[in-house]
């Protein structure tokens, strides 16, 4: 994957155990935050029904979509059972001088 | 009046006209609740549930062992009245929050209680997770959603039937037979992903495997007893179930993007809702799928100002549904319009695709 760092945030605009959407121009994204301060990203909408994931409820490593419960693990994208069928597509994140940064790739 | 009658297949013209209406996969309204609160109501545990779940099996053994003891009088009676009650109506709320997989924190055990309540309701696990997923997507949408109860004009006959699972017992034991040959209707293949077809023909052999079970016992024995504590609960047992369920959506809005147009809030006794598990608060439900039947209650205190006025009890509900059902047979167009308070902004018109 070549590099291509977009920056998205502050670290601590994002609580911890919590999620928070992130666009960049027509396409959207989550950050994640773990309770051990570990940053993690993904693409923002459910596989499923396309809604946009930051409405969730994160559980450790679990981001429930908020319309059908479909859940996906947000570290390494893999869905985790109906209605989440497809798995999520998930991005390096790096945090530096209090920003968190996406590696959007080529 | 004329009455005009709406096609509410998942495959015919008013699926397409929903889509073109903007219907289909649309956004709905959502009270305003702030991150920090949901979060708190959104915290998942397995106490409540396994404490609940202790007791509803409890006392399902109790009834069900009273009723062989008392076989062959008419102590029997009573003990399975209450056995087919709590095995074919409550198994409908433990069957619709383990879907979810909100009732317990854990999985696995939000999967285990699905899958037998699924069995005790009489439909099939697999086949019912993507309906009810299109139910919340597109709820009381016409042409959208599989699980409106009363399609207008209502058809009273299938209502009053529906007390003792029919004709959607019949119709469903149907669809297994067709699903254990390894094929599916088309209206299914219009919500269940290719890659889940093998789970539903899977599923549907061992259902009609345990049935068929069952009868055989029952023939070969020369008694009843199997069918009474499988299968037949499932029809003869499902009156409570209607009372619930009806309360839901009959005779409200169709066609709107806001869950209080078209869906009920309902008061209820503790324990009623210790057996419909919380599901009074339905608008609420449906608002916020991902909060815990536990929390359902401490949910609507919160957002209860920018919602209808609740129903204050099931007999209030059913003093509108029955009037409004009757009135439908005679004119379709006609529902009962929920009032939202004065300060609170309707759902904008949904944008045409």
């Amino acid at each position: 994957m070549s590099e291509n760092w977009v920056e998205a945030c502050a670290a601590d605009a994002v609580h911890k155990d919590d999620v928070m959407r992130f666009d960049h121009g027509d396409r959207t994204f989550c950050i994640y935050r773990t309770s051990d301060d570990k940053y993690h990203a993904t693409d923002g909408l459910c596989t499923h029904a396309r809604v946009h994931l930051a409405g969730g409820f994160v559980m450790d490593h679990i981001i429930e979509c908020p319309k059908h419960n479909g859940r996906f693990d947000f570290t390494t994208g893999q869905a985790k059972g109906a209605p989440a069928c497809v798995d999520l597509k998930t991005y390096p994140v790096k945090v530096e001088g209090g920003k968190v940064f996406l590696n959007l790739g080529s | 009046m004329e009455t005009t009658k709406r096609d509410y297949s998942l495959t015919g013209l008013e699926s397409k006209l929903a889509e073109e209406r903007g219907l289909a996969n649309a956004e709905w309204y959502a009270c305003n609740i702030s991150r920090a609160r949901m979060k708190e109501l959104l915290q998942r545990r397995d106490g409540p549930a396994i404490r609940d779940t202790i007791i509803w099996f409890g006392l399902m053994i109790v009834s069900g062992t009273l009723g062989w003891l008392t076989w062959g009088t008419w102590w029997a009676v009573p003990c399975f009245f209450v056995y087919w009650t709590i095995y074919g109506s409550t198994s409908d709320s433990r069957w619709h929050e383990s879907g979810h997989r909100t009732a317990f924190k854990t999985t696995w055990m939000n999967d285990v209680l699905y899958e037998i309540a699924s069995f005790m309701v009489f439909r099939e696990s697999v086949v019912w997770r993507w309906s009810h997923t299109r139910h919340h997507t597109d709820t009381i949408i016409v042409g959208r959603d599989r699980e409106i109860a009363a399609p207008r004009p209502p058809n009273l006959w299938a209502i009053a039937g529906a007390f003792i699972n029919l004709p959607h017992g019949p119709q469903e034991l149907r669809s297994m037979i067709v699903h254990c040959f390894g094929k599916l209707r088309p209206d299914e293949k219009t919500y269940i992903p290719e890659s889940e077809h093998h789970k539903v023909f899977r599923n549907a052999r061992i259902y009609i495997l345990i049935y068929a079970s069952a009868i055989t016992w029952a023939i070969v024995g020369r008694t009843w007893l199997p069918l009474m504590y499988v299968g037949l609960p499932s029809f003869f047992g499902q009156w409570l179930m209607v009372v619930y369920g009806l309360t839901q959506h009959a005779g409200l809005a169709e066609d709107v993007l806001d869950h209080r147009l078209n869906t009920r809030t309902v008061y209820m006794n503790p324990i009623n809702r210790f057996f419909y598990w919380e599901m009074n608060y339905h608008v609420e439900h449906h608002m916020f799928p991902m909060v815990p039947y536990h929390a359902l209650g401490k949910l609507h205190q919160e957002i209860k100002a920018d919602m209808p006025r609740p129903y204050g009890s099931i007999w209030e509900a059913y003093k509108e549904i029955v009037p409004t059902l009757f009135k439908q047979v005679k004119d379709p167009t006609y529902f009962v319009k929920r009032e939202l308070p004065s300060h609170v902004k309707p759902m904008p018109a949904p944008q045409p695709a």
